[in-house]
């Protein structure tokens, strides 16, 4: 199979105009992906699943990803020298910025006919809040269908042309995004023997300390 | 049928030894009850694997007239909950429960049905069963064997074999206030509503010690 960059050089020559980013994976898997624009994603995925050297044909997972917004803080050092040229101190310049947080979602691709894989493709949505709708990948691969729906559960990723997204996990009423970082879960804490780390913390909150015994 | 009766159990056997067959009706009532405990039919996770080996031949759970399981809530004497009770299924569970005829029992079958088990931190896992229904055996286990299984059911067999059919310590299903339908939660927005039975369970509010 061609490596990822033949195959990101494809898809440009092919869709002028596409976004299609190479992501690389620094950790030991190397998995490198492939981050697709929104706009054309369905045609992409379309191609990648018909092209006659690729027939990338079967999608074996997607899964959603939460992203919160980051806040880092550049240092600039500029030293400060006299007219010698000795530094004096060296000035340090602290500003922060915030990245903000996104969704996306990860499909592996495999082709059963050609026997290689994967290819990892990623969507991501404009923000966590209101823009997060992704074109479905379900017209392409129908694997999709349950997975989208989880998705869609678990992060609150919306899925559009998706042809029956509802909730899959929790009830049609559910309101959250469990696995989603900022999520909350509800406060039905019980007595434990031994609590330690998060669990202790909620112990303090709803069993307090009993206030020291008076020795005569 | 008096609630205390007047001989003594030890000289009831030693009637029994001589051929002479003296009962009550209390003891023959739970005798009977006790050797026929119908389970319900209906598993929900890695524990229903364990009570399906509890009726095969090796373990052999007719050996305690326990084996019809009944695929209706009607017909059982006992439920089993069997594994993990999920949020989304805690209404149905419960819903079951009530469609049993008193008398009846409930075990509660390993880490999860009794406390949540691996699950208790999550979202998405009903805390024990105990938080809806009256629990009478909880048995330990990630799954428990069948033997415990087995033990498990023996010593709700001696809970059945001890209840009183009068006075204020009589069985559940004597009482006029015992039965009764329990309460079925609602799905909400975040949690169950309620999230608990209060009249069923109740935070256990031991002090926390530094």
């Amino acid at each position: 199979m061609e490596n990822l960059e033949q195959i990101r050089d494809r898809l440009l020559a092919r869709f002028p105009g596409a976004e299609v980013t190479l992501i690389n994976n620094p950790g030991p898997s190397a998995q490198h992906s492939l981050l697709l624009g929104l706009a054309q994603a369905r045609e992409i995925a379309l191609f990648l699943r018909d092209d006659p050297a690729l027939r990338l044909d079967y999608c074996s997972n997607a899964t959603g990803i939460d992203w919160p917004a980051k806040e880092f803080t550049d240092v600039v050092r500029t030293p400060v020298k006299d007219a010698a040229g000795a530094t004096l101190r060296i000035l340090e310049e602290k500003t922060k910025r915030v990245t903000p947080g996104f969704l996306e979602v990860v499909y592996h691709l495999y082709s059963m006919e050609k026997k290689h894989g994967p290819v990892v493709i990623r969507l991501r949505t404009g923000n966590r809040t209101d823009q997060v709708t992704v074109p479905s990948l379900t017209p392409v691969w129908r694997s999709c269908d349950f997975q989208e729906r989880e998705i869609f559960d678990l992060y609150g990723v919306n899925f559009e042309g998706h042809h029956d997204l509802r909730r899959i996990l929790m009830w049609d009423g559910f309101k959250d995004h469990p696995m989603r970082k900022d999520y909350v879960a509800p406060d039905d804490y019980e007595w434990e023997p031994t609590p330690h780390g998060a669990v202790l913390e909620k112990a303090k909150a709803h069993y307090p300390a009993p206030p020291p015994a008076t020795v005569p | 049928m008096t609630p205390e009766a007047p001989i003594t159990d030890n000289e009831r056997e030693e009637l029994r030894r001589q051929g002479i067959m003296l009962t009550s009706l209390q003891e023959i009532y739970n005798w009977g009850r006790s050797n026929s405990v119908w389970p319900l039919q209906f598993g929900l996770a890695c524990c229903a694997i364990e009570m399906i080996a509890t009726a095969t031949a090796r373990f052999d759970i007719a050996r305690f007239g326990a084996e019809v399981f009944r695929p209706s809530p009607r017909q059982a004497d006992l439920m089993i909950v069997s594994g993990t009770v999920t949020k989304k299924m805690a209404p149905q569970v419960i819903r079951l429960w009530n469609q049993m005829p008193e008398p009846k029992y409930c075990i509660a079958m390993g880490a999860c049905a009794i406390s949540g088990g691996p699950f208790k931190q999550g979202y998405n896992v009903l805390k024990g069963i105990d938080r809806f229904i009256p629990v009478d055996i909880y048995i330990p286990g990630c799954p428990p064997r069948p033997e415990a299984l087995l033990n498990g059911l023996i010593e709700l067999q001696k809970k059945i074999r001890g209840e009183k059919l009068t006075g204020p310590n009589a069985a559940r299903h004597l009482r006029p206030d015992g039965p009764g339908e329990r309460l079925v939660p609602e799905f909400g927005e975040h949690d169950l509503n309620p999230p608990h039975d209060p009249e069923v369970w109740q935070a256990p509010s031991l002090p926390r010690k530094t």
